[in-house]
């Protein structure tokens, strides 16, 4: 008798629940409406192809090569913020395998003790202290857990965010644990970058207007000029703006969630237990911290994880230990290759190496054994 | 031949999974990864105080190392940023290199300390870094306790 074991790819990414969209095998990470991300884009990338294609030459030649050299570099900085901030996982919390979640539901109810027919049960909350302050935790329905403190759910996303901030149209996703400070450094670039145009349409402008050199080029269309310094003032206002706040938000080590809520400026006046009540030590924190791991992306599913753990188990324990997956009539067989065969460990991959955007290598494969009879 | 497929089919029912145990966050220090060191009343009888808080222990000071805010995550946050982080395509993150340690850690308490007592510890980051689950098994075969009593006996006060 020999047992063929048969793989079958589960990608990680496919089992989460929540309105996530996924491309690239799971590396990227997006909510599901991308109007917005899509107007975004448009916005940086058409404003920028005119500035490189109308104004740079002129400015080049007339001014310094240096600009559109500089002007390059901050659009390609300002991209690669954008994308990263849109395609990574914010934090997503993983909704509570079933025995865990059953397990917590037990906690509740001995806590709460006897609920008296017809009487609504107290909500589920529970009181954490940090820092010498009461930080209430609650439970969340959808995903089954207590959230850790500043988690909140995002309910255009379906998920648990850990440090949840918002949840940005503009790029696509929520801003997070994971991503916030790619936002902050997208917003605060893109503030550069917009006043960087800017100023150089205005100065593009005076310089036609009033020609300093005879051998300058006679007056030309400013149209597309004019379209840039438009769209450079819209975007001023509101992105120099953003920045100037998530900047207070950063100094004081607080999210948007909870200033807008008013978790720490309330009438109990509780003070944010987060904060090192020093602003560099904040920002330190917020922007050079450590860079966490995707927690979706590693949550293997249930039975894949049993799997590798009864094979643990067998190394140690008794040479067979059948899980509640296998069929009962392929559990004698299983016994019989078990003692023949080298452990199957081998087959189930370690955790994955390469660096996620979103989530690197995303599958998992579950062992369906099965047994052939010669 | 036969001997031993009669012991293997007796065998094969002899470890089967009772129920899990979690061990939840301690939130006390903020918002950085720490389990709690309090010991589950289900384990009493199965594995002694001080080996699973040592455990526990030596996980939490990994995770601080993981998380600790110093020169070095400076260092790697800077660079990261002047690089527009596409380093981060390349190289491993300080956090990632010490999930692996602390993945062969695991591996090598399961191997050594938990297995034989029929226990297994799940690492966090498989259940989204919220609970260290710890599996329990029983022998069926000799023993007999009832597998479900664990479940309805309640679980810790807190």
């Amino acid at each position: 008798m020999s047992a063929v074991m048969i793989t079958r790819k589960v990608r990680k990414w496919e089992k989460l629940p929540g309105k996530n969209t996924f491309c690239c095998d799971g590396r990227v990470m997006m909510a599901r409406q991308k109007g917005v991300f899509y107007l975004t884009l448009f916005l940086i990338i058409g404003t920028c192809s005119l500035f490189f294609a109308f104004e740079c030459p002129y400015l080049a030649v007339h001014l310094s090569p240096a600009i559109p050299v500089f002007a390059a570099l901050l659009f390609l900085f300002v991209m690669a913020m954008l994308l990263r901030t849109s395609f990574s996982d914010p934090g997503v919390l993983p909704r509570a395998l079933p025995e865990e979640a059953t397990f917590i539901e037990m906690e509740i109810e001995a806590a709460n003790g006897n609920v008296p027919a017809g009487q609504r049960p107290p909500p589920r909350i529970r009181n954490v202290q940090i820092n010498n302050q009461i930080v209430k935790l609650k439970y969340c329905y959808t995903c089954k857990i207590f959230r850790p403190p500043r988690a909140s759910h995002c309910s255009i996303c379906d998920n648990c965010v850990d440090r949840f901030d918002h949840h940005c149209p503009w790029v696509g996703n929520c801003v997070g644990k994971r991503n916030y400070r790619y936002f902050y450094l997208f917003t605060l670039s893109l503030s550069l970058l917009t006043i960087y145009i800017f100023t150089f349409d205005i100065v593009h402008v005076v310089m036609r207007e009033y020609p300093v050199s005879h051998l300058s080029s006679p007056k030309e269309q400013t149209g597309f000029t004019v379209l840039e310094v438009l769209v450079c003032f819209f975007t001023l206002w509101s992105v120099v703006g953003l920045t100037g706040f998530h900047t207070y938000l950063i100094s004081l080590n607080q999210t948007t969630n909870e200033d807008i809520k008013g978790s720490w400026s309330g009438k109990n006046r509780v003070q944010n237990p987060y904060s090192h009540k020093n602003i560099i030590k904040n920002c330190c924190e917020v922007l050079c911290g450590p860079t966490y791991p995707s927690l979706s992306s590693v949550a293997l599913t249930a039975s894949v994880s049993f799997q590798h753990a009864v094979l643990c188990l067998q190394k140690t324990t008794a040479p067979l230990i059948p899980n509640e997956h296998t069929p009962d009539d392929a559990k004698p067989s299983i016994a019989a290759s078990a003692e023949k065969s080298p452990s199957p460990k081998e087959e189930l991959p370690p955790a994955s190496k390469l660096p996620p955007l979103a989530s690197p290598e995303t599958d998992a494969e579950t062992s369906i054994a099965k047994d052939k009879t010669h | 031949m036969a001997t031993e497929f009669h012991n293997l089919q007796e065998l094969r029912h002899s470890a089967s999974l009772v129920t899990k145990v979690f061990i939840q966050r301690d939130y006390s220090e903020g918002t950085v990864c720490r389990f709690q060191t309090k010991f589950p009343s289900e384990l009493d009888n199965r594995i002694e105080r001080t080996l699973l808080e040592e455990t526990v222990k030596t996980l939490n000071s990994y995770y601080a190392e993981a998380e600790k805010i110093g020169g070095q995550s400076y260092l790697e946050g800077c660079l990261a940023c002047a690089t527009a982080y596409i380093i981060f395509l390349c190289m491993e993150t300080r956090y990632e290199k010490v999930l692996r340690k602390i993945s062969g850690y695991i591996q090598e308490q399961n191997e050594k300390i938990y297995a034989p007592r029929g226990l297994l510890i799940t690492d966090p980051i498989e259940r989204g870094m919220r609970v260290l689950e710890i599996s329990l098994f029983e022998d069926r075969g000799s023993g007999g306790s009832s597998p479900s009593s664990s479940m309805s006996s309640g679980s810790s006060a807190r």
